[in-house]
């Protein structure tokens, strides 16, 4: 007992002079500790896989000397006997907030700010490179402890807010020699995200694409400020220069946002670490092509509470795919070779983390794996690999001692050694009493049972059947029982008090109610084998408990477990809608091969084509819709009245499942187009509809570039309580317009004639639309508006491509035909606002007989699914032939959208993107049977049907799973249900 | 002086010109015959060659012309080739509650309070709504004006929608009372740190106590003397006799289930479930108490992603399939302008399996019953109200609904509106044809 408290004091002082021995000492002689300590026969993981069985590791003055199997042991050493012992580098978390406090919203104030609240730094609030982890940071020895007992010595923490937030630093969770000791570097790295900050109101940006943008800016504007062109002084870009060298951590908090961060990554030349969300395994295989390190939390969800059959009724498949499926994360990740790291981030408690981790083992992750994620991963991200996450010579001696294998669930954490310090969870010296003892007294038969943790040890004492109340305390070596006298009536107890010795049975004092002692023997009962299939191992077989579901495309429900092929395919005996010359063919035959329509006639063959008989169907091109809102993440950045450095390609969500339904509907392009927030908008997205595809190959690549702007209401902030911003009226949208293109030509022509310039991400976007390499889609309403906007444009010499929504285009059809400026209308939409009040449905109608290329849009995700429908009513709304109506939701939109060299029409040579539909494809009462793009079939209406059943049994096989996990008494989570509304022009960002 | 007045006077009557609604029509006179046409029943029946004689307002018959020996009356209006349907019926609407959606200054859909049977949509109704006059080129003729709001939103009324003002415009007032059934979920509160999705509300129980505890208020006033007035008690007596419906907003199972004891537990005389997403999963429990449905409107996406995609069209059939008498609504975003699709509604409901005359019933003659206005509309059967269209093709399909003629109540309503105006004067601006 003395030399454990000797020893803790040698350390402590040690540690304590080395810190401070700069420092002048008032308070006694100032002596210096040169000791040793030696822990000697442990199994040592110096690195993950560099593992001395029974080795010695011999430390000073807070870090390792040498370890090896032969280590000399100099006389000056305290030696501590490891024999049966593991030790390991102890635990990194380097996506932490330790030790600083979670700053507050910024409340108050009814109209947005869009000016920031600081000078002398970046115009933005949200950009806060200047910012440090100590600036904020106080130690705190209660979150220390809690990390310590999760296996943790070392964590890398950070202000978690804001979109550039600064450096971290990194700190070693030793409760003695103060900061001194404790900050291991002052400014470890320095840490982004994609949300803003929640101490700042300023607007901008209000959205994912904008924070993206947000980043890429900065990046330009430091480039420009490094080389002293900036007139006035900028702390922060000062400060993002500084820190530019350091490793780059960036908090994306989810796969897509991942891939969207390295994205972001890619344009601006950093190669950065990722925060991920634990959901990379539905797509490893983008995560691995990032080639980024990651840091992955381990929150894995809990089982859904579902014994209530209403509510799970409302649970999504893709939700409990998560919960089944989670835990796999760590195992996909590292199987696939892609480097992480482990953090407790998102986990409630620290001391969930060794349960959570034992999960993602028992999913598959291999336990070096693990090691490395927790150690020489991080340590390595860091740049201090050669003092952190080992136990080489020169490391810091941040070290756990345990009483086995660290992932097995009866291991006991003994030691966490931070710097050379001890903290003891268990002692390793405390006896194991745990057991069942038998004991006489006063001739009365007790039967005591001791259970619990080595040092917590609960107790359980039963004479004869009765169990009888009792209490034990177990400290120091003694052990003090307390037990209720058999006869219950009488409110009496029985004391024991006991030594514990060198033997296995209790001998010591009782102490009867009437003051009376005696002695007591308790005798150890044998340990009772408990294997009860003569004594054969267990089955090795843990892993395959686990039952996790295949991952599907996406993952969720009508995903597909193999995504579909192009096939060659020969549609026998359809009436085909050409939109050609041709018109509408009966009784034709058309090939599609290597994704193409390779050819039209009759009596066409194919050897190896897949023969479908369409005999009284028809086969049309696929639906173009110009205007959706539907496979995105964001849809306005409203935090400026130009938000053209933002763009709809950053936030592609195709996980959708609009993107079926609207297959289901026989669309198969879109245009993804930023909301109507701000007069210029955002760059559009213009997408092929593959379910099933990243994100990334769901874009058209092919396509020409595109930025919505928009008029009226909306962009004036007429409907909702805003009086700050500019413009609040139509004139001010002139005079905003006229703005921007001045200041985009003269950029243009400062950028052409070589001189230096700033590089402005919106100046370069607006000046791509002047010099005619990007169109226009424009919201409008009113025909005063529309009319402003052609002449704006006219006096820089470009043309408005196409005015969307345009419900007073039948206005200005002439001066639309005019200009050539194409109408993508709604059908029969109006009475919503004040400015569709002269919205008519026979808009399509006029626009097209008046010459402007006419489309029909939805600007709805579940409309967009029946523009069929929606075409249609241009024939009852106003008398346009049934083949320019169909045209209105096919041709006319790949003309508008410049695609119409590749789809639109069936022609030899364009892409295979058809609809094959039971019926007249603009009867209400037809159908899409195939939809198809590029010869892949995405939606077919008899594989849907299979679909559904898999959904049905997916969805029963996983409640019961729960139900299990209920049943076993695991804690559960209430149901959630998914507040999905579709998108429109004016939808914000949610919980952004 | 004079000649300004003048000026003033001619510039008054062409604001009223290019504002006001159309006229409403002068009342039948004389009685006509439409000859020839598909007559679409409402009932599930077709006379492919009708003879369809109107007079004083009502259908004095409705015949096969090849086999009846009626004798024509009055005018002769030739129909072959042409389609009759009875005028069809938008339940669950606040057409004439607002113009503007985003205009605040027009809208009359919900007033403040919780439990506030005792408000009156009718009074509100804008005859002359711009929205209203047009539903009529497609078919639309009859509407339940309904309050929203609150858990007990109010009383509607049933309207025609070719009227001097709400009390012409009035087919039966104050005959149900909304209630929007509690939600068994609440919405996080994301700017507090919440999770913003949906999760079961702790106060689902407490709602619905507090229902039923206003139902017992209710009887309680009811049953004594009634000396001191209570608009609210008093406006609750007809659910307990049968003579007004309580409409019950509810989409969920659980709440269908409550929805259901609560009529049983209360001795609520009449009940129709209106939404009604989940209602297939207790339809037989529907049957049984004898309540039907006026589903949700059937062009939306489905609650959740698991569901069919074809969920919201098919609802429909799911419930005529179990016995449930089904009537379409069509609340929801922008309700009120797209009211005038209910036919193509209908239309996508047949296109998924059901029978066109079944899916031309959930616009007519269904929801007639279940507004209790059958006796008088819903069908083109003899004695009732001649208020029904003609259409140059099948009516519930987008292509073909071309109306020729309207009629309400015998009376031929004009088919113009705010937009055709708008369309034609454009149309002869860039001399197209209209």
């Amino acid at each position: 007992m003395f030399k454990k408290f000797f020893l803790l004091l040698m350390l402590m002082c040690g540690s304590f002079l080395i810190a401070q021995e700069h420092f002048p000492k008032n308070d006694g002689v100032k002596s210096v500790n040169t000791n040793h300590t030696a822990l000697t026969n442990a199994k040592i993981f110096v690195t993950p896989t560099k593992i001395i069985d029974n080795g010695t590791l011999l430390i000073k003055d807070g870090k390792v000397v040498s370890v090896g199997s032969s280590v000399n042991i100099p006389k000056n050493a305290v030696v501590v006997d490891l024999a049966g012992k593991h030790v390991y580098p102890s635990f990194i978390d380097i996506f932490s907030g330790f030790g600083i406090e979670k700053p507050k919203r910024q409340g108050g104030g009814r109209s947005p700010q869009y000016e920031p609240s600081r000078e002398g730094y970046y115009w933005n609030d949200h950009i806060m490179p200047e910012q440090t982890a100590l600036e904020h940071f106080k130690y705190n020895s209660k979150a220390a402890a809690d990390l310590r007992k999760a296996g943790f010595g070392t964590v890398n923490t950070h202000m978690q807010d804001g979109i550039i937030r600064g450096t971290g630093a990194l700190i070693a969770l030793s409760d003695e020699g103060g900061d001194a000791v404790r900050i291991l570097d002052a400014s470890s790295a320095q840490y982004s995200a994609l949300t803003r900050s929640v101490r700042t109101r300023q607007s901008y940006p209000g959205s994912i694409m904008g924070s993206m943008a947000l980043l890429r800016q900065v990046n330009h504007d430091a480039d420009w400020y490094a080389k002293g062109m900036s007139k006035v002084s900028d702390r922060s870009l000062e400060a993002y220069l500084k820190n530019r060298d350091m490793i780059q951590i960036i908090a994306a908090g989810s796969r897509a946002n991942a891939l969207r961060c390295d994205n972001v990554g890619d344009d601006i030349g950093v190669q950065y670490v990722i925060l991920g969300g634990g959901d990379e395994y539905e797509r490893v295989s983008d995560i691995k092509a990032t080639n980024a390190t990651f840091i992955i939390p381990i929150d894995f969800p809990k089982a859904y509470d579902v014994e209530d059959p209403f509510l799970a009724s409302t649970l999504e498949l893709e939700d409990m795919l998560e919960w089944n499926q989670m835990p796999g994360n760590p195992k996909a990740l590292a199987e696939s070779g892609v480097k992480f790291a482990l953090t407790t981030h998102e986990l409630k408690s620290a001391s969930d983390f060794k349960s959570n981790l034992m999960k993602a083992i028992k999913y598959g992750l291999e336990p070096v794996k693990a090691l490395e994620a927790l150690t020489t991963t991080p340590a390595g991200i860091l740049g201090h690999a050669d003092k952190l996450g080992n136990l080489n010579s020169g490391a810091f001696a941040n070290f756990l001692i345990t009483s086995g294998d660290v992932f097995d669930a009866k291991t006991t954490l003994y030691e966490n050694w931070v710097k050379g310090h001890r903290y003891i969870m268990e002692s390793m010296d405390v006896k194991d009493i745990r057991g069942d003892y038998s004991m006489t007294i006063m001739n009365t038969p007790y039967e005591l049972n001791f259970s619990g943790g080595i040092s917590k040890v609960k107790s359980k004492v039963t004479s004869g059947d009765n169990e009888l109340g009792s209490k034990i305390s177990y400290q120091d070596d003694w052990i003090n029982l307390t037990l209720k006298t058999a006869d219950s009536t009488k409110d009496e107890y029985v004391r024991l008090v006991s030594r514990i010795g060198a033997g296995d049975n209790l001998t010591g004092t009782v102490i009867f109610p009437n003051g009376n002692e005696s002695t007591f023997y308790a005798t150890k009962k044998p340990k009772e084998e408990k294997s009860n299939d003569g004594g054969n191992a267990k089955p090795n077989g843990k892993k395959s408990e686990v039952d996790v579901m295949p991952v599907y495309y996406p993952n969720g429900a009508y995903g597909f477990k193999t995504m579909p092929r192009q096939e060659t395919l020969l549609f026998k005996n359809a009436t085909v809608w050409t939109n050609e010359s041709d018109g509408v063919l009966e009784n034709t035959d058309v090939l599609i091969k290597d994704g193409k329509i390779s050819k039209i006639g009759s009596n066409l063959s194919a050897s190896g084509a897949k023969v479908i008989d369409a005999t009284g169907k028809h086969l049309t091109s696929g639906i173009i819709d110009e205007h959706s809102h539907i496979a995105a993440a964001s849809i306005n950045e409203g935090g400026q009245n130009s938000s053209a450095e933002v763009s709809i390609e950053d936030v592609i969500d195709a996980s959708d499942i609009d993107i079926y339904r609207n297959l289901a509907g026989g669309v198969t392009s879109m245009q993804i187009l930023h909301g109507s927030a701000n007069p210029i908008g955002g760059r559009s997205a213009i997408i092929k509809l593959k379910w099933g595809e990243s994100a990334d190959n769901i874009l058209n690549k092919n396509a020409a570039k595109f930025i919505k702007f928009a008029l009226g209401e909306n962009v004036k902030q007429s409907n909702w309580q805003s009086f700050n911003r500019f413009p609040q009226t139509r004139m001010g949208v002139e005079q905003l317009y006229v703005d921007y293109f001045s200041r985009a030509k003269a950029y243009d022509q400062k950028k052409k004639s070589g001189k230096p310039y700033r590089k402005d991400v919106e100046m370069e976007v607006l000046a791509e639309i002047l010099n005619k390499e990007r169109y226009i889609s424009c919201h409008s309403y009113v025909q005063s508006e529309i009319n402003m906007l052609m002449k704006v444009a006219e006096k820089f010499n470009f043309n408005i491509n196409t005015f969307t929504h345009i419900l007073e285009g039948y206005k200005v059809a002439d001066k639309m035909a005019e200009h050539g400026v194409g109408g993508s209308t709604f059908s029969d939409w109006w009475a919503y606002k004040f400015e569709v009040n002269d919205a008519i449905p026979h808009n399509a109608a006029i626009m097209h007989n008046a010459g402007v290329v006419t489309a029909i849009n939805s600007d709805d995700g579940e409309m967009s699914r029946r523009l069929n429908q929606e075409a249609a009513k241009s024939v009852k709304y106003g008398g346009v032939s049934e083949e320019d109506a169909w045209k209105f939701v096919t041709l006319n939109p790949a003309k508008l959208l410049h695609i119409d060299d590749r789809v639109g029409s069936i022609k030899v040579g364009k892409d295979a993107d058809v609809v094959l539909w039971n019926g007249h494809p603009m009867s209400i009462y037809s159908k899409a049977e195939k939809t198809i793009i590029e010869g892949v079939t995405y939606f077919d209406i008899e594989r849907d049907k299979q679909m559904r059943e898999s959904v049905k049994r997916d969805r029963n096989k996983l409640i019961n799973m729960m139900l299990k996990d209920k049943n076993k008494g695991m804690k559960t989570q209430p149901v959630k249900r998914k507040d999905k509304e579709h998108l429109h022009c004016e939808s914000l960002d949610k919980n952004f | 002086m004079k000649h300004l007045q003048h000026i003033i006077l001619v510039f008054l009557v062409g604001m009223v010109g290019a504002f006001a609604q159309q006229t409403p029509a002068p009342e039948q006179t004389e009685a006509y015959t439409i000859i020839g046409a598909t007559a679409h029943i409402g009932n599930g029946e077709v006379i492919e060659n009708s003879l369809i004689i109107i007079k004083d307002g009502k259908i004095l018959a409705c015949v096969d012309a090849l086999t009846s020996k009626m004798a024509m009356q009055g005018e002769i209006i030739k129909a072959q080739g042409k389609h009759v349907y009875p005028g069809i019926i938008a339940p669950n609407s606040t057409l004439g509650l607002q113009e503007i959606g985003a205009v605040r200054a027009t809208n009359d859909t919900r007033e403040i309070g919780d439990m506030n049977p005792n408000i009156r949509s009718i009074i509100a109704y804008n005859a002359e709504s711009k929205i209203v006059e047009s539903m009529r080129p497609n078919g639309v003729l009859i509407g339940q004006i309904t309050p929203r709001g609150g858990t007990i939103s109010g009383s509607s009324s049933i309207v025609q929608f070719d009227a001097w003002n709400w009390e012409d415009a009035a087919i039966k007032t104050d005959e149900g009372i909304h209630m929007n059934w509690p939600n068994t979920f609440t919405r996080g509160r994301w700017w507090l740190g919440e999770d913003p999705g949906l999760k079961p509300n702790k106060n689902y129980k407490k709602n619905v106590d507090k229902a039923n505890m206003f139902v017992a208020e209710s009887k309680a006033y009811l049953a004594g003397d009634r000396s001191t007035m209570n608009l609210k008690y008093e406006a609750m007596s007809g659910l307990f006799d049968g003579s007004k419906t309580l409409y019950v907003h509810v989409d969920d199972e659980r709440g269908l289930r409550d929805a259901i004891d609560f009529k049983d537990k209360n001795g609520i005389a009449k009940m129709v479930i209106v939404g009604g997403y989940q209602a297939p999963k207790v339809a037989e429990l529907l049957k049984q108490h004898d309540i039907p449905v006026l589903v949700q409107r059937t062009h939306t996406t489905p609650a959740i992603d698991d569901h069919d995609y074809d969920y919201t069209f098919k609802l429909p059939k799911l419930l005529v399939d179990a016995g449930v008498l089904v009537g379409l609504q069509n609340s929801g975003s922008m309700e009120r302008a797209n009211a005038r699709n209910l036919p193509f509604q209908a239309g996508t409901v047949a296109a998924y399996g059901m029978d066109k005359e079944e899916a031309l019933k959930l616009i007519t003659s269904n929801s007639a019953k279940i507004l209790g206005i059958d006796d008088r509309l819903g069908t083109l059967e003899a004695g009732k109200d001649a208020t029904f269209f003609v259409s140059e093709g099948d009516a519930l399909d987008m292509r073909t609904n071309k109306l020729t003629h309207a009629f309400i109540n015998g009376r031929a309503i004009s088919l113009e509106s705010h937009q055709t105006e708008l369309w034609k004067r454009y149309a002869d601006k860039y001399g197209q044809k209209n």
